[in-house]
């Protein structure tokens, strides 16, 4: 171990380490730590910063999504509106136009009915008076009561109805 | 790698030579003696090597210088300051120096004893305060200790300039230096004493940390201006282990006093714990001052035996041998050198902050940490 006379290194290391121990502390420790530790607390604000910033991102982008979201669904809604308008639309058209078209169709139906009517009326007349005249010539003479003849064809033909 | 071991294979050379040289003054000294063998006195060589002197002898390749350092004595009749030339570089006692007060001295192992009461005791002990004066010398370990602290003095004033700048990124010599400043504090510092009362010790935790790392690192260097075995100096790590005994026994509360003069045992096993408890006051420090003493200068000496293992065998083919087993111990060394810096620290670390508990902080602060371990 060679202990030399131990107050000497006592002494010096003593003294030694008080001075430079407080120039260290002075010229070194204390503004190196204050410096670091000012700087690890911007480090930590900024971090957090850029946590918020985030977060309100994250937020604005939800908000944008949702904004989004509600515009394609008024359109969506606008669209298909639109579509029933057009569909009511063209059904009312086509109803309207059944309607008109089966009037039209009856009323014509009902013209002919009674021209068909008038025709037959005329047919029976006609054919009343020519089996007359045929019954007339074929006899060679004519009934003597003409009137009531026609009459009584007549009566047969309307029995007999045509359609 | 290879480098590496080319740098170290370098740094072996001085270290040979030196060893060489003291070699040769040791064996002369033995012949002087009456010693018919020639060698070397391992034993006498290394205690050399480890310990203090009042001469600096500067060895590196091709070149040797003695620089005489200061003697300073406190004697009988005050003061008394003169040059250790003129000692002549005895060591056995033989020259007597006498100062301008008429004092007479001789020099026997590097310590000075008044020459008239060591003249029939050639084996005076050094604690006799009668026999010598108080040494107050400018040695070559207070010269290494001035060294190791401007080093550090420089490099952390540079490591400071760099946070002047505006953005404050460590650069250069701070990038190093920085994480361990950041590593004594988030590790050793704010663990053990906790992150209330850690400010305050913080100055004192990094000067112990890097003065104890520093002298290391230089004590591996083997050549001027450096390989000085600083810290396996038991007086200096006296001093260090004294500075923690001091901090803690001022950090000491209430509880801390209560915990040893009165600890919570039985009324009966008092009279044992109270004695025990008090002891233990002293015991940690002083467990400190040997732990580290003994860890530094155990390495000096595997190192400085490597070395001499050639010259113990007297042949050079040996020489590989040692300069391998040397590289290898090289690295151990270097992490012993920071391995008993961060077990120094964050012991005094670890002692402020027991002197410095509270009572429901140690309950709360150790369980979890018992649980997870």
């Amino acid at each position: 171990m060679n202990l030399t006379s131990p107050e000497t290194l006592v002494f010096w290391m003593t003294l030694f380490f008080l001075i430079f121990a407080y120039l260290l502390t002075k010229l070194g420790w204390k503004p190196i730590l204050t410096a670091v530790k000012e700087r690890e607390k911007a480090i930590e604000e900024a971090v957090k910063e850029a946590e918020r910033t985030r977060q309100e991102m994250a937020k604005l982008k939800a908000e944008n999504e949702e904004l989004l979201q509600q515009a394609r669904r008024e359109r969506e809604e606008i669209l298909r509106e639109a579509r029933e308008l057009k569909d009511k639309i063209i059904a009312e058209a086509r109803s309207e136009a059944e309607k008109v078209r089966s009037e039209e169709l009856a009323k014509t139906r009902k013209l002919i009915e009674a021209e068909k009517e008038a025709v037959l009326k005329d047919l029976q007349n006609q054919v009343a008076t020519i089996s007359l005249e045929i019954a007339e010539k074929v006899l060679g003479e004519q009934f003597a009561d003409r009137e009531k003849q026609v009459e009584y064809i007549k009566k047969n033909l309307s029995a007999l109805k045509l359609n | 790698m290879k480098k590496f071991a080319m740098a170290f294979g370098l740094l072996l050379i001085p270290l040979m030579m030196s060893a060489a040289a003291g070699g040769g003054e040791e064996g002369g000294e033995q012949n002087g003696h009456g010693g018919e063998k020639e060698g070397l006195d391992v034993g006498a060589f290394i205690a050399h090597h480890t310990g203090d002197s009042h001469d600096y002898v500067i060895e590196i390749p091709f070149f040797k210088y003695t620089l005489h350092l200061p003697v300073i004595l406190w004697t009988d009749k005050g003061l008394s300051v003169f040059s250790s030339a003129k000692f002549k570089g005895d060591n056995e006692g033989k020259v007597v120096v006498t100062d301008k007060k008429g004092n007479k001295f001789v020099k026997i192992h590097e310590v000075i004893y008044y020459a008239d009461k060591v003249k029939d005791n050639p084996h005076p002990n050094v604690f006799d305060f009668k026999s010598r004066p108080l040494d107050f010398s400018f040695t070559r370990n207070a010269l290494a200790i001035l060294f190791v602290f401007l080093i550090l003095l420089v490099l952390i004033y540079f490591t400071r300039k760099v946070y002047y700048e505006p953005d404050k990124v460590p650069r250069g010599i701070a990038k190093f230096i920085e994480p361990l400043i950041i590593f004594v504090r988030d590790e050793i510092a704010i663990p053990n004493i906790g992150p209330d009362k850690y400010e305050k010790y913080m100055p004192y935790l990094l000067t112990v940390f890097f003065f104890i790392l520093l002298s290391n690192l230089i004590g591996l260097i083997p050549f001027a201006p450096f390989g000085h075995n600083i810290t396996g100096n038991i007086v200096v790590t006296f001093v260090l282990a004294l500075f923690t005994f001091i901090l803690t026994t001022l950090a000491g509360n209430k509880h801390y006093w209560k915990h040893i003069f009165n600890p919570p045992v039985p009324a009966f096993v008092k009279p044992i714990m109270i004695p025990v408890e008090i002891m233990g006051m002293f015991i940690k420090p002083f467990a400190l001052m040997v732990r580290l003493f003994a860890n530094m200068f155990a390495g000096h000496t595997i190192l400085i035996s490597l070395v001499l293992l050639i010259f113990i065998f007297g042949s050079v083919l040996f020489a590989p041998v040692s300069g391998l087993f040397y590289v290898f111990m090289g690295f151990i060394k270097i992490l012993v050198a920071f391995l008993q810096a961060y077990v120094f620290t964050i012991l005094s670390a670890l002692f402020i902050g027991l002197a410095l508990a509270e009572d429901h902080e140690e309950e709360h602060g150790e369980k979890p940490e018992l649980a997870n371990h």
